[in-house]
């Protein structure tokens, strides 16, 4: 490791993986520079779009505020980690039937950041699901597709159970 | 992201208080703040020393003072806090109000109560303001709409923190920790006027940090309101925070704090004693008109004066009964 330089161990979408990458490097260009996992989304860059979002330890985050050093250790969940090999995350079928997804560029925070509320909250409601994913902004759809799409995910869910 | 620096886990608050003495070192809670900062091109420490390493720095506990809540804790553990939620109501909503729910599971109390202005004159690199040692105020003559009401410079930001008002209502102490040892003081003299110190709103000596804010329960109801022209989530337009006791109809001890409308948390004497000498019902004309009393607006900003005086508003008829 050269000065300037960090390595952390953590656990990415179930793996354990191991990064070496220089020390001003946030969450969010480690993955998709040093570990190519492209499916989150640089926006803004300040807090403020949520386009950025993934799940350490199963919270929402901004990588993108957050630096890459900080994860040594955690559980780091990305949209990339969310299918069962071939097969969609139900929040991932219910984006696309619900047209909650339009460019498409907002969508891989919105869908990390609705697991996480629906894996603490399975029977979330309207409310609560306009709450859990105020921080994350959609310029397309309207949010109307999406909060549809997290309630029809939700009741997939509860069926399977 | 930016330009190199070299990080460091403190293990103790020792440690941190060390290295934080370093030239270029910058202590860092959650990040939210000090990266946008960082990337905004405004600061470029050569040392960032994690906070968040301190075992139990994290802490929110009851002590026979009231709570004691150590700077790393996340705001959203705050808000999330049921027994905290139950002695100081205010507290708790003035976490809930910050941010997006992702930036409240990243930021922490610390860095809320430390974190920088937003003004776009300070924010953006370009502008040699007084608040970066430049000279003068570019808002004075510029875009100074959502900027101060009160302070009369010569910095014209409002302070950004909800969790800051609400605690100069309950009359929180900050405890500090730096190379020389602890020392602690009530909030509000944590922070200063442009008029003392235009550079910063806060009085930390070089390599000191917070370390835990303690919060008494004496006064056992509060709350706080914000108005926000997003309402999503934004900085707040105006917000108030009201932390008192209530016999019946009326509340025997009141402190009224406004935020997002002067550089530093506004106390309001005034509305204070309008509260404390009326019925709450009888008191929510006198107590919000008077809240404004002194404000002297800019050459866009009058607009906040009865936004302000409607939080205020808000804020007493919360007490009401439903």
């Amino acid at each position: 490791m050269k000065n300037g330089e960090q390595r952390i161990e953590f656990t990415l979408n179930g793996d354990k993986t191991s990064v070496t990458f220089p020390t001003f490097k946030t969450l969010l260009e480690v993955l998709r520079e040093e570990l190519n996992l492209t499916g989150t989304k640089h926006g803004c860059e300040l807090g403020e779009c949520g386009a950025c979002a993934v799940l350490v330890d199963g919270k929402p985050v901004l990588s993108c505020l957050m630096l890459a050093v900080e994860a040594d250790g955690t559980k780091v969940t990305t949209v990339e980690g969310l299918a069962d090999d071939a097969r969609l995350h139900p929040l991932q079928e219910a984006f696309a039937d619900c047209g909650a997804a339009q460019c498409g560029y907002c969508t891989p925070g919105f869908l990390c950041t609705a697991k996480a509320l629906l894996d603490k909250k399975p029977d979330a409601n309207r409310r609560e699901i306009s709450e859990a994913l105020a921080g994350n902004i959609c310029r397309c759809t309207g949010y109307i597709q999406i909060f549809e799409a997290v309630e029809q995910a939700a009741a997939k869910m509860a069926v399977k159970k | 992201m930016t330009s190199p620096f070299t990080f460091w886990d403190a293990r103790t608050a020792e440690e941190a208080a060390a290295l934080l003495s370093k030239k270029g070192a910058m202590a860092l809670g959650g990040g939210v703040d000090l990266l946008g900062e960082m990337k905004e091109g405004i600061r470029a420490p050569e040392h960032i020393v994690n906070l968040r390493s301190i075992p139990g720095l994290d802490k929110i506990q009851k002590t026979d003072r009231g709570w004691r809540v150590g700077a790393t804790a996340l705001l959203t553990d705050i808000a999330d806090h049921a027994d905290l939620r139950k002695d100081l109501p205010g507290f708790a909503e003035s976490a809930e109000a910050v941010a997006t729910p992702q930036i409240r599971n990243q930021g922490t109390i610390g860095g809320n109560l430390a974190q920088r202005p937003r003004c776009w004159y300070y924010r953006a690199a370009e502008f040699a303001c007084v608040k970066k040692g430049g000279k003068g105020c570019p808002a004075e003559k510029g875009e100074n709409r959502y900027l101060a009401i009160f302070g009369d410079g010569p910095c014209h930001i409002v302070h950004p923190s909800d969790c800051a008002p609400m605690l100069v209502a309950l009359d929180a102490r900050l405890f500090l920790r730096g190379p020389d040892g602890a020392r602690d003081l009530p909030i509000a003299d944590f922070y200063e006027l442009p008029s003392k110190n235009a550079l910063c709103e806060f009085t930390l000596k070089p390599g000191e940090f917070i370390e835990a804010v303690e919060i008494p329960t004496a006064l056992p109801r509060s709350t706080y309101v914000k108005i926000r022209e997003k309402d999503s989530f934004d900085f707040a337009i105006a917000a108030c925070a009201i932390a008192g006791k209530i016999d019946g109809d009326h509340f025997t001890d009141a402190r009224v704090v406004l935020g997002g409308v002067a550089p530093v948390p506004w106390r309001s004497v005034t509305a204070e004693a309008n509260l404390r000498k009326n019925t709450i019902a009888d008191a929510v004309e006198p107590a919000s008109n008077s809240a404004t009393d002194g404000a002297r607006p800019m050459s866009q900003n009058a607009w906040k004066i009865p936004m302000t005086k409607a939080a205020v508003a808000r804020a007493i008829r919360s007490f009401l009964p439903r």
